[in-house]
């Protein structure tokens, strides 16, 4: 079982020492990566992924419950530590959501029945149903982005999951969030959208290819991410509403601050 | 001399995974690089361009991975004058019956993930003989899909090492760097393939045309799967 991950301090791309020595990070927390194109987000989930012991570009040495991780765990593909969720990824195999999801659990070992439990749960991230018999490449971008959150929590053993820019997904990003950390697992999000960055409990400022700050979530921000999940929420109901041909009426009770804040 | 043959489907991605491995790699060696290509190419000139002296291979009639072996010890003398301490020969490899890979030579195998589950059942030795086998385009797909590939490649090949290769990021290659380092040494004189090229020699092989079965000799196989020898 993996408690926590360590990363130690390397250097930046002009070979400046980073500045900290270690970044701890125990299981279950949610970690935002913030920073340009370039800054060297990509190369610091690489040497996550990768177990790093200074011998990648950045000279990051990665520990995994404060002890260096045994040569089998770098090297035996079954053994990854980092499962990834992307916006650019989409599912190509052509077969329906149950096959897939059973080939899958088959594939890590795992019982087939939980092909049920995967769908229950992508159905409460995703406004559009999705049925088992239905054939995966004719799903949305929402529906396959709450099947792969789902798939990942509960099938992909990873303990750590790499999210990178799901801000345009149309699904509960807050609710996707608890259901893969409320397994244990460590959350990294490459974000800049600040409903999911400021849900993080730190941020790693990337900079020149190195670490240049971590901020730890402010009371303030804390405060302000509670209501842009708000209205993050009410975006999406309103998208759920679009979608089914519904007229949008300002007096409903789902809209609350939208309603308040347009008619008062 | 250390030699690594990379083998992989079109497109798959070698020449870019091979370019950012490649630049890891010449920090410490000396690097040469010759690509084997079928009627055209461009490639070559993408290894000149970051200053590695490279040499270009085209097999015309011959078949590529046959033209590649015959032609082991020209490439050999070609990294000898550029003094180099490595050669990378990047294969064209179509029909997936062959594979290059000799006894002491590091196999890389690269295979595009975007392919469907299947493909690692499909092609055949120069994936299960491989050494190294580096999947691309792994971004593209969902995790699930990328553990099912994964599943199936180690299917194949149960004592390869598996890199996730990333050829617009460069991702994967500080790993597969390390594998070439580790590669061992080249001996022209002793090398055997690992897997035999098909024995299939036919007609169709020397030229012939006509498709109609009487006019076709040599060692050859049915649909219903019976081989045989027709000729003389």
């Amino acid at each position: 079982m993996i408690q926590s991950i360590s990363i130690l301090a390397g250097k930046n791309k002009v070979g400046l020492a980073e500045r900290f020595s270690e970044i701890h990070i125990d299981a279950g927390e949610i970690i935002g990566i913030v920073g340009p194109t370039g800054s060297g987000k990509s190369a610091l989930i690489e040497d996550i992924e990768q177990l790093a012991q200074r011998d990648t570009t950045s000279s990051r040495q990665i520990l995994l419950n404060g002890k260096v991780p045994d040569a089998d765990l770098r090297f035996d593909p079954k053994k990854k530590l980092v499962a990834q969720l992307s916006q650019n990824m989409n599912f190509l195999a052509d077969m329906t959501v149950d096959e897939f999801l059973r080939l899958h659990a088959k594939c890590r070992g795992k019982d087939s029945l939980l092909s049920e439990k995967v769908i229950y749960y992508a159905n409460s991230l995703t406004g559009e149903p999705i049925r088992k018999d239905m054939n995966l490449t004719v799903l949305s971008g929402g529906q396959s982005r709450s099947l792969m959150v789902a798939d990942v929590a509960f099938i992909s053993d990873s303990p750590v999951v790499l999210i990178d820019e799901i801000e345009n997904a149309g699904i509960k990003k807050h609710e996707a969030l608890e259901l893969l950390s409320g397994n244990g697992k460590i959350i990294l999000v490459v974000t800049h959208d600040p409903v999911l960055a400021l849900l993080t409990q730190r941020r790693l400022v990337m900079r020149k290819g190195g670490v240049e700050k971590i901020l730890t979530t402010t009371e303030d921000e804390k405060r302000l991410s509670v209501y842009l999940n708000q209205v993050d929420r009410e975006l999406f109901t309103i998208r759920e509403q679009v979608r089914h041909g519904e007229e949008i009426s300002l007096e409903a009770s789902s809209v609350a601050s939208v309603t308040e804040n347009i008619i008062g | 001399m250390k030699v690594i043959i990379a083998a992989g489907t079109p497109g798959a991605g070698k020449t870019a995974v091979l370019l950012n491995t490649i630049k890891q790699v010449r920090k410490q060696h000396q690097v040469a690089v010759v690509k084997i290509d079928c009627l055209y190419t461009e490639d070559h000139i993408r290894f000149f361009s970051i200053g590695v002296p490279a040499l270009l291979g085209l097999s015309k009639d011959m078949c590529p991975d046959h033209y590649t072996i015959f032609n082991t010890g020209e490439m050999i003398e070609f990294a000898e004058k550029h003094k180099a301490e490595m050669l990378v020969i990047e294969t064209a490899g179509l029909c997936h019956r062959c594979a290059p890979y000799t006894s002491n030579s590091l196999g890389v195998c690269v295979i595009d993930a975007t392919t469907g589950p299947n493909t690692p059942l499909k092609v055949g030795p120069f994936l299960s003989t491989a050494n190294t086998v580096v999947i691309t385009k792994g971004d593209v797909i969902s995790q699930a899909e990328r553990e099912i590939f994964r599943e199936r490649v180690l299917e194949m090949n149960p004592s390869c090492r598996i890199i996730e290769a990333n050829g617009l990021t460069g991702k994967g290659a500080t790993e597969l760097a390390a594998c070439f380092e580790d590669a061992a040494e080249f001996s022209y004189d002793e090398e055997r393939l690992r897997h035999n090229a098909p024995f299939s020699i036919c007609t169709l092989c020397v030229g012939e045309t006509r498709v109609h079965q009487q006019f076709h000799r040599g060692v050859i196989r049915h649909l219903n799967g019976v081989q045989e020898y027709l000729g003389e």
